[in-house]
């Protein structure tokens, strides 16, 4: 804040001696541009990728491009779009992508505030037992899908062994389409839930440990002072951790993609990502698969557009 | 607690037994969830070692016994990957160095100097953060093969320097894309420790007319140090572990370029259905450099996600 007021002050003079080339030299030799090498660089290696190929694939999207030779933009319509929520296919993945979103993220939160809660009330090596709640998050989705396409094997996977251990039948955990949805769900919250529990002991340790001593006092039990007084304070934590969650979910593609095996059409558990893959890779459908990457960006967009309003208002940006 | 005790024993005794139950119950959970969260990995790390007829017959998490245990899945995993191992370090060393370097300036631009519409240009990079991937496939794709062909135009080049092979330069475009799309989320990075460093450094050598470029160099590059390992230790494992974009770039888990990930999910498949003793050899043997990341920085790594999230 100093700085800018310091610049400012230097930068601007008064106005009776401004003629363009003054005018130019201080703007030479502002802090904007002599900092722009800095984040320039950057900026357009990052900008041509994200936006450049944000723009790209809208413009692919509006063609009939299918693979051969190249697009042609001379007819531009929004007929992909149309042909996607015609598609039951397409609906179906829409409507699964949003459960996965809502569902993972929502067990994520609750389960990590739980587990935070769990280590921050004296638990002795908590730092090592966090370590090991955490350590499925280092891990790839490939290989993750790996570890649960085995722990999820019909005949021997470990959790079949386990129910029919208890006297049930053998479940199908990744074939029967009512459940295998839950059962990447389950997997996901396995490798993330970690997550949401390292932002929540981040934030419960900024509470000050006098207010659980006053609760105490006053005669509140623990789950009471917990709900009424703590987890309410915690609702940046929650915020941050399920954007940031609800971004896992959106690029669990590659954990379907190795739990279910190249472009099979996944039972009961296609997502707009898997969908628009196998469009483009397998069929060859580019435009359409390009459409479907548009929805699925906007999708993106609709979670991470309030965050960021919400950040800017709390000046945290 | 004296106090309480002199006041009546039989109070104290019940809210001793009431706290050990607590604790109890307490540790419990923990050790109910270190299971939780063990058991994949403890079923897999198993598997590995049995032989076929150990996979089929025991328990998927009791241990191999003397004549079910064997190390040639293992071996076997190892010779299909190592390969592919390579090429993983070679694509995931230079891009997160790149990556790293080119964050940490323009964290530096974005913060430690300051001029108008910083924010909305922050903003620009923190769109970026969060875009799925999937939304830049297709352009990411005929970008490199149609419009640009690079790794066509390297491959000549490559072929000559030593221990490189000419299929190496597949790996450049992926190398370039990694970067591209790296910076975002390690700018952020950088620039929540940035804003956390007190401001009187930087304004003291500006007042003693140092340049930004000195400033850079001489101030922020040596106390971003510990940042610096945060950064490259939680961008190398999202790197190493990504799979999209080779996916895309590279044709197949059967090219000589394929990086681990996309080799992984076809080591132990055979028309039978999986050899699970070789696939979880594998996956051990896919995860083991960012295993052995997290097991020996586990804090930094922590640390590195919590200042995603901040």
């Amino acid at each position: 804040m100093a700085t800018q007021e310091t610049t400012e002050s230097t930068t601007v003079p008064t106005e009776e001696v401004v003629d363009w080339q003054t005018k130019l030299r201080y703007f030479l030799n502002s802090d904007f541009v002599r900092s722009s090498p800095y984040w320039g660089i950057p900026f357009v290696l990052m900008g041509i990728a994200v936006y450049g190929g944000i723009g790209y694939n809208v413009l692919i999207s509006l063609t009939d491009f299918s693979g051969i030779s190249s697009p042609t933009y001379t007819d531009l319509d929004f007929e992909m779009y149309r042909t996607a929520f015609a598609n039951e296919a397409f609906r179906e993945a829409a409507i699964n992508n949003l459960i996965l979103l809502v569902a993972f993220t929502t067990v994520s939160l609750i389960l990590g505030l739980f587990l935070a809660i769990l280590l921050d009330h004296g638990i002795r090596y908590k730092d090592k037992i966090q370590t090991v709640y955490l350590l499925p998050m280092a891990l790839s989705f490939v290989v993750t899908a790996q570890l649960w396409r085995w722990m999820y094997n019909q005949e021997s996977g470990f959790l079949n062994v386990v129910v029919t251990g208890l006297g049930f039948e053998p479940i199908d955990w990744l074939g029967n389409p009512e459940i295998a949805l839950a059962s990447v769900i389950f997997a996901l919250v396995w490798q993330f839930s970690g997550y949401a529990m390292v932002v929540y002991l981040a934030g419960l340790q900024s509470i000050p440990r006098d207010q659980f001593e006053a609760a105490k006092v006053d005669g509140a039990s623990t789950l009471r002072t917990y709900l009424r007084i703590i987890v309410p304070q915690l609702k940046e934590s929650s915020v941050s951790a399920a954007v940031v969650l609800m971004v896992f979910a959106l690029k669990a593609f590659t954990f379907l993609y190795s739990l279910v095996g190249q472009y099979r059409p996944p039972n009961g558990t296609d997502i707009l990502a898997t969908l628009m893959v196998r469009q483009a890779f397998k069929f060859g459908k580019w435009a359409y698969s390009a459409a479907i990457a548009t929805m699925l960006l906007l999708l993106a967009l609709s979670v991470i557009a309030p965050y960021l309003v919400y950040q800017h208002r709390q000046g945290s940006l | 607690m004296s106090q309480a005790s002199s006041d009546s024993n039989l109070d104290v005794v019940s809210l001793v037994e009431n706290v050990n139950r607590r604790r109890i119950g307490q540790y419990a959970l923990v050790i109910f969830f270190l299971g939780f969260f063990f058991i994949p990995l403890e079923t897999g790390i198993m598997t590995a070692l049995k032989t076929n007829e150990g996979v089929a017959r025991s328990l998927p998490f009791a241990p191999p016994t003397g004549e079910t245990f064997t190390l040639s899945n293992l071996q076997f995993a190892l010779e299909r990957l190592s390969r592919s191992f390579v090429n993983s370090l070679l694509m995931a060393i230079p891009a997160t160095i790149l990556n790293v370097l080119l964050a940490s300036m323009a964290a530096y631009g974005l913060t430690m100097v300051s001029w108008r519409g910083q924010i909305g240009m922050l903003s620009l990079f923190l769109v970026g953060v969060f875009v799925p991937y999937q939304a830049v496939l297709v352009p990411l794709s005929r970008f490199w093969n149609n419009i640009f062909p690079l790794a066509d135009l390297l491959e000549p080049t490559f072929a000559v320097i030593p221990l490189l092979q000419g299929y190496h330069s597949q790996l450049v475009p992926l190398i370039i894309t990694h970067v591209a799309y790296g910076i975002p989320i390690c700018t952020i990075l950088f620039r929540s420790y940035y804003k956390g460093l007190p401001n009187s450094l930087v304004e003291a050598a500006k007042i003693d007319g140092a340049s930004i470029t000195k400033i850079y160099r001489r101030i922020v590059l040596p106390i971003s140090k510990p940042m610096f390992g945060v950064v490259f230790i939680y961008q190398f494992t999202q790197i190493y572990n990504e799979f999209l974009f080779s996916f895309t770039l590279i044709a197949g888990s059967n090219a000589d370029a394929a990086p681990v990930t996309l080799l992984l999910p076809a080591v132990g498949a055979s028309t039978s259905g999986i050899d699970y003793g070789i696939r979880m050899s594998a996956a051990f043997l896919a995860a083991l450099p960012t295993i052995l990341l997290y097991v020996a920085f586990a804090e930094e790594f922590a640390k590195g996600l919590r200042t995603e999230s901040g």
